[in-house]
């Protein structure tokens, strides 16, 4: 290779964004097709209830209707599987892919309309009567708890499971601490809202009885292999293609109830059908996030040192089990210590379902909430025993001696329930993070108010695990005009995908990137893939890369060899060509050339790093201002840093949009209360304009031939506790602790109420008295 | 989200306008900008058989500055007030108001009678209009009339507009150049509705005290509001601190604010009184009307 | 209902076409002139995706109907750049990673397009309280608003040019 990480590290710009700059971006509302229908689905107006009767007798009678399915019309309904985490606890709640007998949410699909145009297959739900005897809803956790009334009445209890994360002996380390603390904090139900909606185009060829479906991602070869056995045909009939995706934030491309009803429409009808979902139902039928109670407690000794954490977090999983329902259950208790060195664990996570949208993940999921629950309790252990804030987490982040290092186990699951922290120089990132964001000056401002407004800093440290595995396979062509096409089988959906795996292909190869050609996440492009989740595209996919252009190159010097008669170590490689003394070739004459390589791997990255925020609170309004936000990582090798800065910026305004402002509403009857992107508030420009991120490249992994680990989440992760904790900085003259998000400004301003009248009451007894 | 089924009309004058109304009998509906009107469509949460644009009528969209008032054509766009330098001084309580309407797409298209035919609680227009005394002009199949901004507003998203009636001018009483004012509001987001918000007014008399003052509140009760009993204690005061934490604490009893999933009704009288003691500050701070 | 008859004119181009009275001006670009640049992210007006150039001012497509527009001239995310090139802006957005997924991409630049014609000196507060309009996802606006500001000179050039 003549010139080594010519690519890899620099700020290259995407490949992707000329097309998207001009609106030639291909989504999958834009896809032209001849004949198309259009799909609408009828969705449960009600939390919960028994279906008598659909009638559909109007509704197919409306001009340019073409079919209405219901349950009857599919036969035995075939229910989602979970993809990650199976346990037979979880089979009896899964989901339906239409509701036959029973509704059990609000939005949950119960009839589907194919229209020769959009707007009529809207009229025509209008015109279906259905006919629901309604039950007593099943509205949150606490209702849930009592089993008085039953979802899953086969079942015999909402309660599906409890996930226990455990460590060392925490009734010990409680027994002979010196301190404890317990405390009771809450995430709210939100969710990923990607700007596009999800959106699919069924292809049926009735002749060679052959689907093809657009609008997949994700997971794309999981899914097929699922939809071809719910369809009753073989794999290699069903085919999913990617097209571009407006972004997906782990909610998009799992199997919902419509990846399977449009590719059954489209066999029904036997031809084109599109559905593509709209705002309001996007709000009640994408997977829903976040909803979780914490009750924990922490054991200190006089030093600050954490001996334990324990407790339990009740989480609000909504309706069903859905492919990845035990996702953020698992994360919240196994990552809940973070970075920090706490011995002593015993936390459970207990799930119920409840009559609202299920739940899914969404990016840092479980992450996000632990880190919350676990920075707020940190803070207030540190104050208690009059700690620098800082001071108390340098004194438990893991020392790199300390690695690798095995978080606590999970019991009873499906994949043994262990990780560990790769490696890291967790204290070195702190404490460029407290610099970079001038925390020894802006901490001298803590509690003060100034022209009006209170002033608070606070700070968190996260894990972020990355690399999902098992596998990931990249296969390489040699194209005539000696390009390279390269595929794989991760998933691009608007992280940047292409570029990125196409500066390790170019590097790999040492080729200009415009010789590399990558697509990526359709079915029909290698034999197997695993998708985008779990931070783990560029990590397995570019090891795929970094293995299949090995593995390319190669193949390129023995025909090299062959061909010039010499030695093949002889063979050289120079910008696309193969040499050897005069004689030299292009890759291009070996066209054709192809080689397929997987890369194995089940240790998990975990890249780190800290955040620090400086806000200043309105008593009298409730609203607060990030007057500076500061993340500091280390991502152990930068592929770009380019698209790597603007997924920790995007990453801490999502994270923001989460501590303030996004919020799924319900009321006592399970109706969804924000369906409308007027009620369901997202960041905007105005919002949060001063975040500044810094990443690292410290200490390379370990355990990929790259030396990266995933990234993208961390962003987030911190940015609950770290706001919530400068929050309670900014408000310590009242007292005031935020335990519960979102923080919005009545939920602000009351804390601060409460916390005066309290005072008031304390002064007037302290007189009396 | 596809809109219900609809026949559309676009006429060339009010008249028109209005016989097309009476026509349908209370199942046609005007468009302007539809800023407001189409997502109401959208969600299907309207359905009317006929709308009627007004984009043809001529002579709806100038801002008339006269010696008794300012006068707003209904199809006057948020742009429209914002880019006329006059109303700084003809009407500086309006251009302010004007400037937290919405977005910048929207102030485009949006309009000063799709504002008042949309009658929202939180918003920003009916406030001014309540708060200055204003008058509606509308035109219906029996002639025109103006209706007073106060019985004009009769609910969330109502008003006693008549179905075949056509709003053609908001006018709002001419503005002495000394009148001192203030206009704060809250919202969740730049351009969201407000969670509660204060528009009020006063002129100052000889003797240093505050005559003639007006407060209007929104975002707080069904209708914006004007507090007559704050507006008791303002005037013949002086314009302090003192005065004002008077009315503040007065305007406090006084509202019965609403719940909704946005903010409770205990946050929203906290809020308003905040919103008002700060457009109160403003308004003494600001000494000759001008900032 | 019968379909009306609509003439406009859209990226420099006459188009007469007829689309029925409910449709609007976002569909009637996507679905009948294949103008699928134009994106629906939620069909209320409030996310800004869907923003067109109507006669110079940028407006929500969703929020007009295709009637509403005849007579009109229609630039969208198709006619900002030239047939070879990227526009100063959308190079802009290219440089400073001011996009990831891309499907507010469009909307955001026209309307930052429709602003920096009108206000080639608007500044970051001005810009930030314009871009509030259009919500985006991934980038968290930095990167949108420093590429915004850099495209200013260029639309400053051509306004002292004419």
């Amino acid at each position: 290779m003549n010139r080594p990480n010519a690519w890899i590290g620099s700020a290259v710009a995407r490949v992707e964004d000329e097309r998207f700059l001009r609106g030639r971006g291909c989504f999958v509302g834009d896809i032209a097709a001849e004949g198309l229908r259009h799909a609408a689905i009828l969705r449960s107006p009600l939390a919960h209830g028994r279906i008598e009767r659909i009638d559909t007798a109007a509704a197919l009678a409306l001009p340019g209707v073409v079919a209405v399915i219901t349950a009857s019309d599919i036969g035995a309904v075939p229910r989602i599987p979970m993809r990650q985490h199976a346990v037979p606890e979880g089979e009896i709640y899964r989901q339906p892919v239409i509701a036959h007998d029973k509704v059990r949410y609000v939005g949950e699909p119960v009839a589907v309309v194919i229209a020769e145009d959009p707007a009529v297959a809207e009229d025509a739900l209008a015109l279906i009567e259905l006919d629901i005897t309604e039950l007593p809803v099943v509205a949150d956790r606490h209702i849930a708890a009592r089993d008085d009334v039953l979802m899953f009445e086969e079942a015999g209890t909402n309660r599906v499971r409890v996930l226990c994360a455990r460590m060392g002996d925490a009734d010990a380390a409680f027994a002979a601490a010196d301190y404890c603390r317990r405390e009771s904090f809450s995430v709210q139900r939100h969710t990923a809202m990607p700007m596009e909606p999800r959106g699919l185009l069924a292809e049926w060829d009735a002749a060679a009885n052959r689907l093809t479906l657009h609008g997949a991602t994700k997971v794309i070869f999981y899914n097929r292999r699922t939809l071809a056995e719910m369809l009753g045909v073989a794999e290699t009939a069903v085919d999913l293609i990617e097209v571009d995706v407006g972004g997906g934030f782990g909610a998009r491309g799992e199997l919902y109830p419509e990846d399977f009803l449009i590719p059954f429409a489209a066999r029904h009808v036997g031809g084109r059908v599109r559905w593509i979902e709209d705002r309001r139902e996007h709000l009640m039928a994408m997977n829903h996030a976040r909803e979780m109670y914490a009750d924990i407690e922490i054991a200190c000794r006089r030093d600050g040192t954490v001996l334990g954490l324990r407790g339990h977090v009740d989480v609000d999983l909504g309706a069903y089990v859905r492919t990845n329902g035990f996702t953020a259950p698992r994360n919240v208790v196994q990552f809940m210590s973070g970075p920090y060195h706490v011995p002593n664990i015993e936390l459970d996570a207990v799930v119920y379902v409840t009559n609202k949208t299920p739940t899914g993940t969404y990016r840092g999921p479980g992450r996000f909430e632990a880190s919350f629950f676990g920075e707020r309790l940190f803070d207030m252990a540190a104050q208690d025993l009059g700690i620098d804030p800082a001071e108390f987490r340098r004194r438990n982040l893991l020392r790199e001696e300390q690695l690798p290092y095995p978080l606590p186990a999970l019991l009873d699951t499906d994949d043994g329930g262990k990780t560990e922290c790769d490696n890291g120089a967790y204290a070195i990132v702190l404490d460029r993070c407290l610099r970079e964001f001038g925390w020894s000056e802006k901490i001298k401002l803590q509690g003060r108010l100034i022209d009006g407004r209170y002033h608070g800093v606070g700070l968190g440290c996260f894990i972020e695990g990355g690399a999902g595995g098992p596998r990931e396979n990249a296969r390489m062509i040699v194209e005539p005009d000696g390009r390279i096409a390269v595929y794989v089988g991760s998933s691009a959906i608007g992280q940047g995908l292409e570029t990125i795996l196409g500066q390790i292909a170019a590097d790999a190869l040492g080729l200009p990137m415009d010789r590399v050609r990558v697509a990526h996440g359709s079915t029909t492009l290698v034999s197997d893939g695993f998708g985008s989740f779990h931070s783990r595209s560029t990590v397995m996919g570019g090891s795929a890369v970094l293995l299949a252009a090995e593995a390319l190159l190669a193949a390129i010097r023995d025909a090299a060899a062959a061909r010039f008669g010499c030695a093949v170590n002889d063979v050289r490689f120079a910008d696309g060509l193969a040499s050897h003394g005069s004689e030299q070739v292009a890759f291009g004459a070996f066209a054709g050339l192809s080689v397929e390589r997987t890369y194995h791997n089940k240790k998990h990255t975990y890249s780190y790093g800290s955040h620090a925020a400086h806000v200043a609170v309105d008593a009298g309004t409730g609203h607060v201002e990030i007057l500076d936000y500061v993340t500091v990582e280390d991502v152990g090798r930068i592929i770009n840093p380019a698209t790597l800065h603007g997924q920790v910026l995007g990453a801490v305004v999502q994270g923001l949009g989460s501590v303030f402002l996004e919020h799924l509403q319900y009321d006592e009857n399970g109706q969804l209360l924000t369906g409308s992107l007027a009620d369901y508030l997202l960041p905007t420009a105005t919002d949060f304009p001063r975040i500044r991120g810094l990443s690292l490249g410290l200490r390379p992994c370990p355990n990929n031939p790259l030396g990266a680990k995933g990234a993208g989440e961390g962003g987030l992760i911190a940015v609950g506790g770290v706001i919530g904790n400068a929050i309670a900085g900014a408000l310590r003259s009242f007292g005031v602790q935020p335990r519960d998000l979102p923080l919005s400004p009545p939920r602000l301003w009351h804390l601060i109420d409460q916390a005066r009248r309290a005072a008031a009451n304390d002064t007037r007894n302290g007189h009396n008295g | 989200m596809k809109l219900p089924s609809i026949n559309y009309a676009s006429p060339t004058s009010v008249a028109e306008a209005v016989h097309l109304l009476a026509k349908h009998e209370g199942e046609a509906q005007i468009i302007s900008g539809g800023q407001s009107l189409v997502p109401m469509l959208a969600f299907r949460l309207a359905a009317p058989s006929l709308l009627v644009d007004l984009r043809r009528v001529s002579g709806l969209d100038r801002i008339e500055i006269e010696g008794e008032a300012v006068v707003l054509g209904a199809k006057v766009r948020w742009r429209d007030i914002e880019n006329d330098s006059r109303l700084a001084t003809a009407h500086p309580l309006l251009a302010e108001a004007v400037r937290h309407v919405a977005h910048y797409q929207v102030r485009n298209r949006g309009t000063v009678g799709g504002s008042l035919a949309h009658a929202d609680p939180a918003a920003e227009l009916p406030a001014v209009a309540v708060t200055c005394g204003a008058e509606i002009a509308v035109v219906g199949p029996n002639g025109d009339r103006r209706v007073k901004a106060d019985a004009f507003f009769v609910g969330p998203l109502l008003t006693s507009l008549a179905p075949s009636e056509v709003i053609v001018a908001l006018r709002l009483p001419a503005w002495p150049p000394q009148r001192r004012w203030g206009f704060r509001e809250f919202a969740r987001r730049t351009g969201d509705f407000a969670l509660a918000g204060a528009a009020l007014f006063y002129d100052v008399d000889v003797n240093g005290r505050i005559a003639n003052s007006r407060v209007g509140v929104f975002g707080i009760d069904d209708v914006p509001l004007r507090l007559l009993e704050v507006e008791k204690v303002l005037d013949g005061t002086r314009p302090n601190g003192a005065a004002f934490a008077v009315a503040v604490a007065r305007a406090r009893d006084t509202v019965t604010p609403r719940t909704d999933i946005h903010a409770d009704a205990e946050y929203r009288r906290a809020l308003l009184a905040t919103m008002l003691e700060r457009a109160l500050q403003d308004a003494a701070e600001r000494k000759n009307g001008h900032a | 209902m019968p379909d009306l008859p609509i003439n406009l004119t859209v990226n420099g181009l006459p188009v007469s076409t007829e689309a029925p009275a409910r449709m609007t001006l976002a569909d009637l670009l996507r679905e009948r002139l294949s103008l699928t640049g134009t994106h629906l992210a939620c069909e209320h007006g409030v996310c800004g995706a869907c923003t067109v150039i109507v006669d110079g001012l940028a407006v929500r497509a969703c929020l007009m109907l295709a009637v509403q527009a005849d007579g009109s001239e229609i630039v969208t995310v198709e006619g900002l750049g030239s047939q070879d090139g990227l526009s100063a802006l959308q190079a802009a957005f290219r440089k400073h990673h001011a996009l990831q997924c891309g499907f507010c991409t469009p909307g955001i630049l026209t309307t930052m397009h429709a602003l920096l014609l009108s206000e080639p000196s608007a500044d970051e507060a001005r810009i930030r309280e314009v871009l509030s309009g259009n919500l985006c996802r991934c980038t968290g606006y930095i990167p949108i608003v420093e590429a915004v500001l850099e495209a200013r000179a260029s639309y400053a050039r051509a306004e002292a040019a004419e």
